[in-house]
């Protein structure tokens, strides 16, 4: 599908500006309302998230309690909304991590090359060579738990691949007749990798951003699964889908709804990754 | 070649004496040390002290770690401080457990993974092809623990066909050995084929929208042989990576699916271990791990090179 060449005159913002995809509407809808319905589960949720109600443990979706009870008679809707609190804060705030140690790092290698940058990629490759979840899990293991701290060491788990998403637009980008110019004018580094390389370069991070967020819920998920991440008694979906594996015989929506919630917003915030890597930049192909 | 081969293994040395001085001194980094997890909560500070003195932990650090080292180049990983047993077998049982289930479960990833991606690629903008990456989608969105949380409320609650949980002995009966293999591997798979059909097709359709493979329409080879000979062929490289790769994925996955399906292997041990404090275990689970972990990413790219004749090892590939 190669587009009409006379888009080589054309400034690259007027080529870009066409129609969304289908897949960033559908995907950003849903995760809008992900986050309304999280920042407003006060007001939504039917019953607090911690509410107990012994006489009515383990029952089943009704009117009083859409989505069933669980052990403790706690209402698996109104925790599910708020659980939903604890995922995307993990997920965009160890992405926010990654692209903030990441991109600087991207930034350097790409622009001095030479032993800068190979030094920078080998110690990536070294932090890369690490089974992920097995280092989270360590440190998590070996220190008390926190949500900030999950999120403080998946975002350093993510920076080296944001790290070499950078690097490559950034090589990239450093031929661009641009940037000959801007060094011909006496411009400074900081000043070119500000204005002229990080401008250039977004629509690549961004993509690369969207995707992170999706890992992070997933291994944040995975993580209170194993009784590593967030601690009962928060409501928090990897945390409830766990103890619902010893009830799903008798209570199996213990389990659907949370699952569900999970699934629904990582497959938006991928839809919306692709979505923008299709619209923003047709010629990146991601490296994964 | 040869040179390519042992410096990666000189890295993969490296790699593992970072992990295992990280392992080392996280485990001194806990709260409690080995001696109270051994005396549990009724440890007075005096018999806590003596059994440190018995286990030589007031010693200095270097020296405990030279000694941890040295015992593991002999094979000896010490004793499990909750199971009070050697912890060399155990290990080696767990992980011969979780390898079955791997090597499983990556048969079954390239086998459907490849073949999904040939359909969709062959019916491309078809409703196979539409429902294929619709699929696609959900296996790479769900989690392991909750498609693993779904089929053992079909297939083990519902309709009774699998075991949920447990493993069991393959002289115990074949049958039996293989119904408790199924659903961990089947949770495995469903997400990480996913990673392979997407690529394949992905490739294939630029395979089939090539000039080798008109010219060979043109000459009327039967359609079987274009797809399969010339298309796939081609296509199978960027695959056998993204293959690779997902062994890594899968040890992740595995860690996950054993604890769902409370399945022996090395995976379910780590967590044991590092729920329990079990200090001993944790140090050996964890540098097992990273070692099978740095060997499949090194048997990847060799393989990657035996399929792709283009590149030969010896200088940087980027």
């Amino acid at each position: 599908m190669a587009a009409p060449s006379i888009e080589d005159g054309v400034a690259p913002s007027v080529a870009r500006r066409r129609r969304l995809p289908a897949a960033v509407i559908l995907g950003g809808t849903i995760l809008i309302a992900m986050i309304l319905a999280a920042l407003m589960a006060n007001w939504l949720a039917p019953y607090p998230f911690d509410q107990l109600h012994v006489r009515d443990r383990l029952t089943g979706p009704s009117l009083a309690y859409w989505a069933g009870t669980d052990e403790y008679g706690r209402d698996v809707l109104s925790r599910t909304m708020f659980g939903s609190r604890l995922s995307l804060f993990l997920g965009f705030a160890a992405t926010l991590i990654a692209l903030l140690l990441g991109v600087p790092i991207g930034l350097v290698a790409g622009y001095y090359r030479g032993l800068v940058d190979e030094l920078l990629m080998r110690a990536l490759d070294v932090v890369m060579s690490f089974p992920s979840l097995l280092f989270v899990m360590l440190i998590l293991a070996i220190t008390p738990p926190g949500l900030m701290k999950t999120a403080l060491v998946i975002g350093i788990l993510f920076a080296p691949p944001v790290a070499r998403v950078t690097r490559s637009v950034t090589l990239d980008l450093m031929t661009g007749e641009f940037i000959v110019a801007a060094r011909a004018r006496g411009e400074r580094a900081p000043y070119i990798l500000l204005r002229e390389i990080l401008p250039n370069a977004w629509p690549a991070i961004v993509v690369e951003g969207s995707l992170r967020v999706a890992f992070a819920i997933l291994l944040g998920a995975v993580l209170s699964f194993l009784g590593f991440g967030v601690q009962p008694p928060a409501a928090d979906w990897g945390l409830m889908i766990s103890t619902s594996r010893d009830f799903v015989d008798v209570a199996p929506w213990m389990a659907i709804t949370p699952g569900l919630a999970m699934s629904l917003t990582v497959i938006a915030v991928s839809l919306l990754g692709d979505g923008l890597r299709e619209h923003l930049d047709p010629k990146f192909r991601s490296t994964r | 070649m040869t040179v390519y081969v042992l410096k990666r293994l000189a890295y993969i040395v490296a790699i593992m004496a970072i992990m295992s001085g990280l392992v080392f001194l996280s485990t001194h980094a806990l709260p409690e040390n080995t001696a109270q997890v051994i005396l549990g909560d009724y440890a007075t500070p005096e018999t806590q002290a003596a059994l440190e003195a018995k286990l030589g932990l007031n010693r200095p650090l270097g020296l405990q770690y030279a000694e941890w080292i040295g015992g593991l180049l002999h094979g000896n990983f010490g004793r499990s401080l909750i199971l009070e047993q050697p912890i060399a077998p155990i290990l080696w049982a767990a992980l011969a457990k979780s390898a079955i289930i791997a090597v499983a479960a990556m048969m079954m990833i390239s086998i459907i993974g490849i073949a999904l991606g040939v359909a969709a690629a062959v019916n491309y903008k078809r409703p196979f092809d539409y429902i294929a990456s619709a699929l696609t989608y959900v296996g790479l969105s769900v989690p392991e623990f909750f498609w693993g949380l779904i089929l053992i409320l079909v297939f083990g609650s519902y309709f009774q066909w699998f075991p949920t949980s447990g493993y069991s002995e393959p002289v115990d009966g074949i049958g039996v050995f293989i119904a408790h293999l199924a659903l961990p591997v089947i949770t495995l798979t469903i997400g990480l084929q996913a990673h392979v059909s997407r690529l394949t097709r992905s490739s294939m359709l630029e395979a089939l929208d090539s000039n080798y493979v008109r010219a060979a329409r043109a000459r009327g080879m039967p359609e079987r042989v274009v797809i399969f000979r010339h298309a796939l062929r081609n296509a199978m490289l960027p695959t056998i990576t993204v293959l690779a790769q997902d062994f890594g994925f899968l040890i992740g996955g595995i860690v996950a699916v054993e604890t769902i399906f409370a399945y022996p292997g090395v995976g379910r041990l780590l967590v044991y271990s590092l729920s329990r404090h079990d200090l001993p275990l944790m140090q050996a689970a964890v540098l097992v791990i990273t070692a099978v972990y740095c060997l499949a990413n090194l048997a990847a790219d060799l393989l990657y090179g035996v399929f792709n004749p283009r590149i030969r090892y010896g200088r940087a590939v980027d």
